[in-house]
This record gives C-alpha cells, sequence and structure tokens, in this order.
C-alpha cells in the first residue's frame, strides 16, 4: 500500500512539474498577448497563479503544456439566448468568440468580433451581468466522471448481492461492504436511531460522493485531479441538499425547540430564537466551509511545495534541484495526509448531516 | 476567485448529484441495504436454530434419561414382582406337597395298622389252630387207652351231675 502511495505522490509531482513549467510559458504567452501594464518581460515564476490556476475551475481540462481538452460552452444571456460551442475556440482565453471571451478564465460577454485579442477593454458589462454560464467546466466534467464512477461501482457490487444473496462478500464488495456497514451502524444508527432507514440512501452517496471526489482529487492524471470537493460551488450544492432534507423532515418537536424553546422565559426566547433561527442556517454553511477549506488547503499546500522548487530554482538552478528532494518528500507525506482527511472529511459531512437529521425527527422525550 | 459560487457548476451538480442519488437509492443501495440485511437476518436465525437445536437435543437426552430411567424402574417391580410370584409358587408348592406327603403317610400308617390287624388276626387264628392241634394231640396221647377215657367220662360224668344240681 505504502509503495503505491508513494507512486501517485511521484505522478503527482511530475504531473505538477507539468503544469508549473507550463504556466511559466502560458506567461510567456500572456506577454505576448497585448496587456497592460505588463511591461517587465522577463520569465517571473508566479506561485500565488500556478496554485489558483489548480485548485480553481476553468473552461478546459489542461493535460499539459499547451495541451489541454476543450470543453463545451453552455452561456445564456438575456436578449441573446443560448450559446453552446466549444472553448477551444477561445484559443487558450486568447480571442473572443461568438460574442463571448475568457478573463482570468470567467466567461464574459463582449461585443467584439471572433478572433479578436482577449481584453478587459473589450467585457460588455452590462450584457455579462445578464449572462447565465452553464458550461461544462473542468469540476462539472470531474462531477459526471465521479457520478458515472459511482454507478459502475454500485451497481456492480448491487448485482453481487442479487446475484449471490446470503453469501460472503466477494471482491468489490469486500472493499465497499464495510464502509456501507459503518455509515448504516456508526453514522446513521448512532445518531438518527430507529427510523434510520429513509436517510441511508443519502447518506451513502454523499458519503461516497465526496469519498470519491476526494480521492480523484488526487490522482494528476485526466480524468481525475480536479479539485472537486474544494470547489465551493459543489460543498454548497452538497450543504443545499442536506439543509433541504432536514427542513422537509423536521416534526413539531424540532421547529418547537427552534422557534420557541420551551421552558425558557419569554424575554429569554427575544434573544434565543434568532439565535436558533440562525443556527439553522449556520449549520449547512458549516458544512460547506468545513469540507471546501480542508480539501482546498491540502491541495494548497501541496503545490506549495512544488512552488518552492521553482522559486528556489529561479534563483539557482542547482537549488531548485535540491529543494525538489525535500518536496517530493513532504508532498509524499502530504499525499498520505490527504488520503486520510479523504475518509475523515467524507465521514465528518455524512456524520454531521446525520446529526442533523436524527435532530429533526427526534421524539420529545419525557424528562 | 477561490470562493465563488458559480451556478453553472451548483445546477450541475444539483442535477448529476439528484440523478446519482435517485438511481443508486432505487438500483444499488435498495439491494445492497436488503442483501446485507437478509444476510445478519440469515446468520442470527442461524445461530438462534443451532441454540434451539442444542436445546431439543439437551431436552431430548434428559427425556432419554427419564425413560431409561422409568424402564429400570419398571424392570426391578417387573423382577420384584416375579420373584414374589415365584417365592408364592414355591411355598404353595411346598404347602401342597407337604400336605400330599401327609396324606401318603397317613394312608400307609392306616394301611400298616391294617396290615398288622390282620396279620395279628391271622396269627391269633394260627395259635389258635395249633392250640387246638396241640389240645387234640395233648388228648389223643391221654385218650388212649380205655382206662384213660373211662376215668375222664367218669369224672365228666361225675361233674355234669354236679353241675346238674
Amino acid at each position: 500500500m505504502g509503495a503505491s502511495f508513494a507512486q501517485h505522490a511521484d505522478s503527482l509531482s511530475e504531473h505538477d512539474i507539468d503544469h508549473a513549467v507550463e504556466h511559466l510559458n502560458a506567461e510567456d504567452v500572456f506577454e505576448a498577448a497585448p496587456t497592460e501594464g505588463d511591461e517587465h518581460g522577463d520569465h517571473k515564476f508566479n506561485p500565488g497563479e500556478m496554485i489558483m490556476g489548480h485548485v480553481t475551475d476553468e473552461h478546459g481540462w489542461h493535460l499539459w503544456g499547451h495541451t489541454s481538452i476543450p470543453l463545451p460552452i453552455i452561456a445564456y444571456t438575456q436578449g441573446r439566448g443560448l450559446s453552446i460551442f466549444s472553448s477551444g475556440h477561445f484559443e487558450h482565453g486568447l480571442v473572443a468568440h461568438a460574442g463571448y471571451m475568457l478573463l482570468d478564465g470567467k466567461l464574459k460577454a463582449t461585443d467584439a468580433a471572433d478572433g479578436t485579442a482577449a481584453h478587459e477593454h473589450l467585457v460588455n458589462e452590462e450584457l455579462t451581468s445578464a449572462t447565465y454560464d452553464f458550461s461544462i467546466t473542468k469540476n462539472v466534467l470531474a462531477v459526471f466522471v465521479s457520478s458515472a464512477l459511482m454507478l459502475l461501482i454500485f451497481l456492480t457490487v448491487a448485482k453481487a448481492y442479487a446475484r449471490r444473496p446470503g453469501q460472503a462478500p466477494s471482491g468489490l464488495q469486500n472493499f465497499i461492504e464495510p464502509i456501507v456497514l459503518f455509515v448504516r451502524d456508526d453514522v446513521a444508527k448512532a445518531n438518527i436511531g430507529p427510523k434510520y432507514e429513509r436517510f441511508m440512501p443519502y447518506l451513502l452517496t454523499v458519503f461516497f460522493f465526496i469519498l470519491i471526489n476526494n480521492l480523484m482529487g488526487l490522482i494528476p492524471i485526466f480524468p481525475f485531479g480536479a479539485n472537486v470537493t474544494g470547489s465551493i460551488s459543489v460543498t454548497f450544492a452538497l450543504a443545499m441538499i442536506t439543509f433541504i432534507i432536514t427542513l422537509l423532515n423536521g416534526n413539531r418537536h424540532y421547529w418547537g425547540h427552534i422557534l420557541a424553546m420551551p421552558g425558557v422565559p419569554k424575554p429569554v426566547l427575544l434573544i434565543l430564537t434568532p439565535v436558533e433561527i440562525l443556527g439553522v442556517f449556520l449549520r449547512p454553511a458549516i458544512l460547506m466551509i468545513r469540507l471546501f477549506a480542508n480539501i482546498t488547503a491540502g491541495h494548497i499546500i501541496v503545490l506549495s511545495f512544488f512552488a518552492l522548487i521553482f522559486i528556489f530554482g529561479e534563483l539557482n538552478a542547482g537549488l531548485g534541484w535540491g529543494v525538489s528532494i525535500f518536496s517530493l518528500l513532504f508532498t509524499v507525506f502530504m499525499s498520505m495526509l490527504e488520503l486520510l482527511v479523504a475518509f475523515i472529511q467524507a465521514f465528518v459531512f455524512t456524520f454531521l448531516s446525520a446529526m442533523y437529521f436524527g435532530a429533526a425527527i427526534e421524539e420529545p422525550h419525557h424528562h | 476567485m477561490l470562493i465563488e459560487f458559480s451556478y453553472g457548476l451548483i445546477f450541475w451538480m444539483l442535477v448529476s448529484f439528484t440523478a446519482v442519488l435517485f438511481i443508486l437509492g432505487k438500483f444499488a443501495w435498495k439491494p445492497i441495504l436488503k442483501g446485507l440485511k437478509d444476510r445478519e437476518t440469515s446468520i442470527a436465525d442461524a445461530l438462534n436454530e443451532a441454540k434451539k437445536a442444542r436445546e431439543e437435543m439437551s431436552a431430548l437426552n434428559a427425556r432419554n434419561e427419564e425413560l431409561m430411567r422409568a424402564a429400570r424402574e419398571e424392570r426391578e417391580v417387573m423382577l420384584k414382582e416375579a420373584r414374589d410370584i415365584r417365592d408364592k409358587e414355591i411355598a404353595e408348592a411346598k404347602s401342597k406337597a407337604k400336605a400330599e406327603a401327609d396324606a401318603l403317610l397317613s394312608r400307609a400308617r392306616t394301611d400298616i395298622q391294617n396290615e398288622k390287624n390282620a396279620a395279628i388276626t391271622e396269627m391269633k387264628n394260627q395259635v389258635a389252630e395249633l392250640s387246638i392241634l396241640v389240645a387234640e394231640r395233648i388228648l389223643k396221647e391221654k385218650l388212649e387207652t380205655s382206662a384213660a377215657q373211662q376215668a375222664l367220662v367218669d369224672k365228666v360224668m361225675g361233674e355234669a351231675d354236679l353241675r346238674k344240681s
């Protein structure tokens, strides 16, 4: 096991070096483009930009060097209607196409003709604010890939259960079953109580969705390596679903405790009730931020170690090679830690969701 | 840039997650959880059945033991009865034999008595005959001479005379 982790880390490192190198090259290209205020044309490595480029979403899946997979742009602008075209037309974000262009990786509406070099001046702010970007970005594609992977894995496992009822697990079942049992016994039953079965599909789906995406984020080769669970939009969507399920299942007891905590004097309720209502919204917000921050932080740390190589490499090539050894060792260590974090964060999200569901359906107990 | 809510990503995320949740909920989690539950219940059932079988076994053993004990007791009783009957029969036979022997003995005694009486009578007869014979001989001897005969007649006459008077 240890060896394979190390391998992952190694491949990660190679890939990221590629990335970093590409970013240097990309800067060259950007230098060539008519950008304002960038007069100093030296090959300065920008670690912040490199790291942000890796942990944020993009229109097109960057593989290596100048090679990236173009992804569909799906944009709806009021008054213009729906436009669907390949992000390849933007030529790495350099030119405008079909009334749109990319600026810092973001889709902007423009009046410029196709093939015009993208520039801040060309942005049509009015139209941009009326634009809804439903493009299949890197993260969206990664979500699709992980969804397909989940369907593949669990439908296969489900077939195994149907085919060999009552028998000992085998193959993939061996890997899935302990986790399913863990989610059932230690997460659902422990937090929700006897009515846990209703919530099992969601808890299992969300656990494996987060786990698979966390793990996929650690593998740097296409179609993995997107920072899906480190994207606040994704964690927002997941937290929203937990929030909605909690609200839909809240019983009289639950709402009673939020709106008017029994046994509390009226004047105190004036303070307590707003706090409780705030708490209802804070809980999903905490879920959202915790997952996003943990995964993104891990990615940033790993990428920072790589940035160190290039920062030192710019000072002196030999120093860069020397630092790379330590960076690699740290990256291996961090990857192991990230592997642990991948499981822990999937568990924490599921556990807290189960806890909220348990609170929502809790029956009043007689004191 | 890092904290940026993208409508597109949220939309696609909700769509694909809901689809996955729906499909897996219907076609994966249901059979998997059911399979797990079924297996657990079957294992629990098997354990319970084994326990029950063990209990039944021990109950059966206890019943066997009980049966054996009852059979032993019954045998004891039967043996005792047989012994009693035998003893009784022996005693009866003994008493019967004794009675028969007694009867036999008393008959034998009577017979012996009868034989004795007969013998005594026989002996008496013989003695009487013998006596008569002896007396005849004596008389013959004594009355061989006429003188003697005269004398006797005289005597008898005399005596007859006397007796007549």
